[in-house]
């Protein structure tokens, strides 16, 4: 086996490695602070693998590009942060009801408007979730090392594939900008998935075959002619006012993501067995956490962590069986309180819930999350 | 126009002490600009360099009501205030009465050429009466220097990187300034800021007319162009003498050159002192450069026959 190549990553860095080692061959996007470094690795790298990069002329253009990309066949990504996120939306909604394969990104700044652009936030949770309109599947990796998102990144690109659907990963300011030590997989390290593609002849081919809870997706300019619309379809892709195809088709693009929960869901969980006080946190706020719960153990308070590194869907059965055995969850969030609200739907009453809150462009330190803590105990 | 001794007599209207870099050509443009609204101003500022540079809290440089509000839509925000400032004025409630207010929107390259074009192409149709005045610096320098579509054909940016293969950005710059006059609006200029005296004649000119006026501003920019803060200046006034940045003029629809450099230098004078354009002084890329003042003379040439006629 190759010598592993070990190098110091900015975590935006990273993210680039991870997406060319997923496949990643076409990314469009626009500058935004803090994640254009992603973008501009992309401008390096890309085009000597074969791959494209285009900068476009807006944050808009830089979404549509890539769906344009992938469905010519080419894993494709964008990149951005808040503002530019919320200008993606609708192309969101779009690859989700076109069933077009995508990974966006969000490297998450102080809002809303265009608030701190070079302070860590985490004020995307719900825009990741509710952004664009109307009820469509989400799913949504939140790293919280640099070596974590090349790999979350690779993961984001696998699940894109596997269920045809837009990916996104999250991270804020402090791990896209923040260096760790990363060790390069080699190839065949990680799997990599690729969509599936026609086994049928081009004249029996539906992109959106009822055959399948997730049909298999043929390139543009394959010979496979279809057609794409962001108007609801039936299973040939053209317009529909059938409302029971309509309604069929709601309900499958949110199944193929809801009965597969728990191959998406992923959870760290640290000292959860007997801890009393679970902290519930993602990205560089769990890297608090995780100090707060040994600093915590020292004192003899039994503190646990549990990590979520998919946010959406949201684990709601790693927090249900947290909650039916502890006194209460805290959650620490840079926003004012958007992962919160869900902990408290799927808690139920079971257990204390209370949020620790930031919004002033800073992190939540250890120090804070120790003092929460203690107040329950 | 103004005298030089009027002139600085004047209070600026964008302070000193703001937080631009020094040898940025963003601060004299908007001072000759504001200088020759000559009463009360109102300026939008779209997100860059400018907005960032003059309104860290708790301090900002500008003397006048002043607002910013996202990348896009400088010129769509100036669009409302100036709207409902002619209501106001129509039904008498402005305090002031029938004070005469100027607007102008300010925007980069990035917030003009790009994500902004659609909110300026919507108020130019509209009609509003405004200025807008793009400092054109050729480049996203507030992010880090990415390029745009003002961005000079062969530069190397961090998203069009000079490389063995490909010599830094390989696309023609967009014509802003002729895009923007085919909306027939009634001024449109090309301006420099070592012309002091030119760019001052033209602001007025389109803080005058009756209708949308557009400037677009040649700014150096030390960081991006990898120059000397002290040659600033000297560099604007390159970009014209080697006509890669003509000084014209469309009034009602009759182009007018208003500088002609008795000496038409060669290109390359304005591109060796700039970092961003070092890979074409190699020896394999003398080509390029050939063909970069081909383009040049072509592009100058065919401004020239246009010189006093109606567009």
């Amino acid at each position: 086996m190759a010598e592993k190549k070990k190098k110091l990553l900015q975590g935006n860095e990273a993210c680039v490695e991870g997406a060319l080692y997923a496949g990643c061959r076409f990314y469009a996007g626009y500058p935004i602070t803090p994640s254009t470094e992603i973008m501009e690795g992309m401008s390096v790298r890309l085009p000597k693998l074969g791959g494209k990069f285009i900068q476009m002329e807006d944050e808009i253009g830089g979404i549509a590009a890539a769906l344009g990309g992938s469905l010519a066949g080419l894993k494709s990504m964008t990149a951005t942060s808040g503002p530019g996120f919320s200008l993606k939306q609708e192309c969101i909604g779009y690859a989700c009801l076109t069933e077009i394969p995508l990974v966006i990104v969000d490297v998450m700044r102080g809002g809303p408007s265009t608030g701190y652009p070079t302070g860590p936030s985490q004020s995307d949770i719900m825009q990741a979730k509710w952004g664009t309109h109307g009820d469509h599947p989400v799913i949504a990796l939140t790293p919280s090392t640099v070596p974590e998102i090349l790999t979350e990144t690779i993961r984001a690109f696998n699940l894109a594939e596997q269920f045809r659907t837009p990916v996104m990963v999250l991270y804020d300011e402090i791990l896209g900008h923040m260096r760790e030590p990363v060790t390069i997989p080699n190839p065949g390290e990680f799997a990599v998935e690729d969509r599936a593609k026609p086994e049928v002849k081009p004249e029996d081919y539906y992109p959106y075959d009822d055959k399948f809870l997730i049909a298999p997706l043929a390139p543009f300019g394959s010979g496979y002619r279809f057609h794409v619309t962001g108007l609801n379809h039936k299973q040939d892709g053209f317009p529909t006012n059938d409302s029971k195809v309509i309604r069929e088709n709601n309900l499958r693009i949110m199944r193929k993501v809801d009965i597969n929960r728990e191959t998406i869901w992923k959870n760290e969980e640290v000292m959860l067995d007997d801890a009393e006080v679970v902290i519930f946190t993602v990205g560089s706020t769990a890297r608090s956490a995780r100090f707060a719960v040994n600093e915590l153990r020292k004192v003899g308070v039994k503190a646990g962590l549990l990590r979520p590194l998919t946010i959406w869907p949201f684990p709601d059965r790693a927090v249900a069986e947290i909650s039916s055995r502890v006194k209460a969850i805290i959650v620490p969030e840079l926003n004012l309180g958007q992962m919160t609200l869900e902990v408290e739907r799927v808690a139920k009453g079971r257990c204390a819930v209370e949020g620790l809150y930031r919004v002033d462009g800073e992190p939540i330190t250890p120090s804070q999350i120790f003092h929460e803590v203690r107040k329950y105990l | 126009m103004a005298t030089l001794k009027e002139l600085s007599k004047q209070q600026e209207l964008l302070s000193g002490g703001h937080r631009l870099c020094s040898g940025c050509g963003i601060p004299p443009i908007v001072r000759l600009i504001l200088r020759a609204a000559n009463g009360p101003v109102v300026a939008t500022t779209a997100t860059g360099c400018l907005e960032v540079g003059t309104t860290i809290y708790p301090y900002t440089a500008w003397r006048i009501p002043w607002i910013h509000s996202a990348f896009e839509n400088a010129a769509a925000t100036i669009s409302g205030i100036e709207s409902a400032y002619r209501s106001l004025k129509k039904q008498g409630k402005l305090p002031g009465g029938d004070k005469d207010i100027k607007f102008v929107a300010f925007g980069g390259d990035g917030g003009t050429y790009d994500i902004g074009i659609q909110a300026l192409s919507g108020a130019l149709e509209r009609g509003h009466n405004f200025l807008y005045v793009c400092y054109d610096n050729g480049a996203y320098m507030n992010t880090g220097i990415q390029r745009s579509s003002a961005t000079p054909m062969l530069s190397n940016t961090t998203t069009s990187p000079a490389g063995k293969v490909i010599p830094g950005k390989q696309q023609w710059r967009k014509d802003l300034t002729r895009i923007v006059a085919a909306h027939n609006i009634p001024y449109a200029a090309q301006a420099s800021p070592h012309n002091w005296a030119d760019l001052s004649k033209k602001a007025e000119k389109a803080m005058k007319v009756n209708g949308p006026a557009f400037m677009n501003v040649m700014s150096p920019c030390p960081l991006g162009w990898y120059t000397k803060p002290e040659d600033s200046i000297k560099l604007a006034k390159l970009s014209v003498d080697t006509c890669y940045w003509p000084l014209y003029e469309i009034e009602d629809g009759v182009l007018k050159i208003t500088y002609k450099p008795k000496e038409k230098k060669p290109l390359a004078e304005w591109l060796k002192p700039q970092g961003r354009f070092k890979h074409l002084f190699k020896p394999e890329n003398a080509n390029l450069l050939e063909e970069f003042q081909k383009r040049i003379d072509m592009e100058w040439q065919r401004l020239l026959d246009l010189d006093g006629k109606r567009l």
